[in-house]
């Protein structure tokens, strides 16, 4: 694991960039655990203050430190992330391989569903939810739907895998040495599986941050725990660009398009490690 | 039967399947939620000031009559069904008496129009590009606009629409940020009129582009640089068939397949990104009316659009399926 993360850092570019930024904003997220204020606290410091030695990134209309605010933010953002990949990806390899691997009219079942869900389109659906719920919208709530919705693509690719697998001379071996579906599954498929898990993996976070900021910007989420999409729902509705508190709304772009850049740059360059022929193409065959 | 019978079947199954779960989906969100509509209605209503108990219990029930919530769960699915295929989702509470179906109605082909419009740019230049990207793998110039669109494509369209609103609304104001056309303007076909509908039309559009035109370029790129291996491709070139038009009839041709199947996968994301678009733009489409909708507390305007929305999508993904075999001859010969 340590020799391919040296190996990929000296020899990829790519891979080295987003390392770096992505480390660099999770260090950052991560402070946020020692910051001077609480995070959902408003008017504590004076408001609309521009960036200064002392408050290096300005301060919001509302009183609170843009710096802490976003370290607060991004945490947050990246834990709703993270929790809609792992939920997602277990809806995606329990489908994606069941599917694959029996075949026949369960394959037909599952993937007519799993098709009829990718037509679904995900954003009115998430906001008719949140609708229905308001006040009692919580984010895990938020990211138990956002899961729901997002595995379907990643079944598909996971099962034409699985596939490919169950006519291999092991998975017979493994049918006559006596394992049972489940074991031959998890046991057998699992570990060629696992690095297309891994690659949508990352595409799948980069989605559900994605959501997450376009929902939190509408205001359509807890407003008041800080993430990246409502600081910027907050500098709206506090007129922040007429008002010219531009640091307000700069600095958390920046944030995140530093941060979908950090985890797109580590996803391709992880997809060209997985994949054997964009290597060789590297090198130039 | 032969194979052109049994695809169409097979999509239309599907698209049925579509709308069939949508419409259900729907349902079983708003009615299995913890929240009343019919009391957030009332209560929305009371806010204002003081009324008296018995007018709110006549209200009550007629905002349970007007939502089909009475009676059981299946006759409530059922009355459901009917209001979905009679069109009829009552009349909007913020913009009382106005049928739901009529605001959607006039809002849908500012949508149609702004998203097909994007679509066909966003769909032919990302593959285009990403076609010449893949098979000239080393002209600079193409790696440098992959780059450029390869960065922005994980940026939410949200983001992008709002780094474009500030730099030509506000930094350098040329374009206009809000609407669709020039208010004062009379709709028709006049020069004033269609030159506003493109000024107003262009950010939106724009931003939709940015947003789409990366996942094209990585996928068309990928996928010419396999079909550039394959032994039909080495054999022309052997043969001395000249290269644009090796690019063009035994490359490119073979890699638009997946990428029409492609789109319409993808039209259900495209949506919820013209949604957002809209709402920023403040684009008289169903994406800005469901957002107000929701910020008004409008159930029946938010329901309409959003089973809309669904059956639409389905439409629009089907029409291309149906498209599908008159490119791809094996879907015609079975």
């Amino acid at each position: 694991m340590f020799k391919i993360l040296r190996d990929l850092l000296r020899y990829n570019i790519e891979f080295t960039i987003g390392f770096i930024l992505t480390l660099a904003i999770f260090l950052f997220a991560l402070a946020h655990f020692w910051a001077p204020m609480p995070d959902t606290a408003i008017y504590l410091l004076p408001p609309d203050m521009p960036p200064s030695a002392e408050y290096w990134f300005g301060t919001t209309s509302r009183g609170q430190d843009v710096l802490w605010q976003m370290s607060s933010a991004i945490w947050n953002t990246m834990l709703f992330g993270l929790s809609v990949t792992i939920l997602s990806r277990l809806f995606a390899v329990a489908v994606g391989m069941i599917s694959g691997y029996l075949g026949g009219k369960w394959d037909e079942f599952l993937m007519t569903i799993n098709d009829t869900m990718i037509a679904l389109p995900n954003i009115p659906i998430l906001l008719l939810v949140y609708f229905v719920m308001r006040d009692q919208m919580s984010w895990p709530v938020l990211a138990l739907t956002a899961a729901l919705l997002g595995w379907n693509y990643d079944a598909r690719l996971i099962r034409s895998v699985t596939l490919s697998l169950r006519n291999r001379e092991f998975t017979r071996h493994a049918v006559f040495a006596g394992m049972s579906v489940p074991q031959i599954l998890v046991r057998q498929h699992l570990p060629y599986v696992m690095p297309v898990i891994f690659f949508t993996a990352m595409n799948n976070l980069i989605w559900a941050i994605g959501l997450e900021v376009t929902l939190s910007v509408l205001g359509f989420s807890d407003i008041n725990r800080p993430t990246i999409g409502g600081m910027i729902y907050w500098a709206n509705q506090h007129q922040a660009i007429i008002a010219g508190i531009w640091w307000w709304i700069a600095f958390p772009i920046i944030a995140v398009v530093l941060l979908f850049l950090g985890l797109f740059l580590l996803a391709i360059s992880v997809n060209e490690y997985i994949d054997p022929r964009s290597r060789l193409s590297r090198m130039g065959a | 039967m032969d194979g052109f019978a049994k695809y169409l079947v097979r999509r239309f199954f599907q698209f049925f399947l579509v709308i069939f779960l949508g419409v259900s989906l729907a349902f079983l969100i708003t009615n299995l939620s913890p929240v009343d509509p019919v009391e957030q209605s009332v209560s929305l209503m009371t806010s204002f000031g003081a009324t008296d108990p018995r007018s709110v219990e006549l209200m009550r029930s007629a905002l349970e009559e007007l939502y089909g919530l009475q009676g059981t769960m299946l006759d409530q699915y059922l009355s459901f069904w009917g209001r979905v295929l009679r069109g009829d989702f009552g009349p909007s509470l913020s913009a009382f008496p106005t049928p739901v179906m009529s605001l959607i109605m006039g809002a849908l082909p500012w949508t149609i129009g702004l998203l097909t419009l994007a679509l066909i740019i966003t769909w032919s230049l990302g593959n285009l590009l990403g076609a010449l990207a893949g098979y000239y793998r080393s002209n600079v110039l193409l790696k440098l606009s992959g780059a450029a669109v390869m960065a922005l494509h994980p940026v939410p369209a949200y983001i992008i629409g709002l780094v474009l609103l500030l730099a030509f609304g506000f930094i350098w104001p040329v374009l206009p940020i809000s609407g669709g056309a020039q208010m004062n303007l009379q709709p028709g076909f006049t020069f004033e009129y269609i030159r506003s509908l493109i000024l107003h039309g262009t950010l939106p559009a724009l931003t939709l582009v940015l947003v789409g035109i990366g996942s094209w370029f990585i996928s068309m790129r990928s996928l010419v640089s396999n079909i550039v291996t394959d032994d039909h491709v080495v054999y022309a070139e052997l043969g001395g068939v000249n290269s644009s038009k090796i690019f063009s009839q035994y490359v490119a041709r073979n890699a638009l397949l997946p990428q029409l199947t492609g789109l319409a996968l993808s039209l259900g994301n495209v949506f919820g990104g013209a949604v957002i678009t809209e709402f920023l733009f403040n684009y008289p489409g169903v994406g800005r009316l469901l957002i107000q909708g929701i910020y008004r507390g409008d159930y029946s305007l938010v329901l309409g659009v959003t089973t809309m929305s669904i059956i639409s999508v389905a439409v629009a993904v089907f029409i291309i399926d149906l498209l599908y075999p008159l490119i791809d001859p094996r879907v015609r010969l079975g």
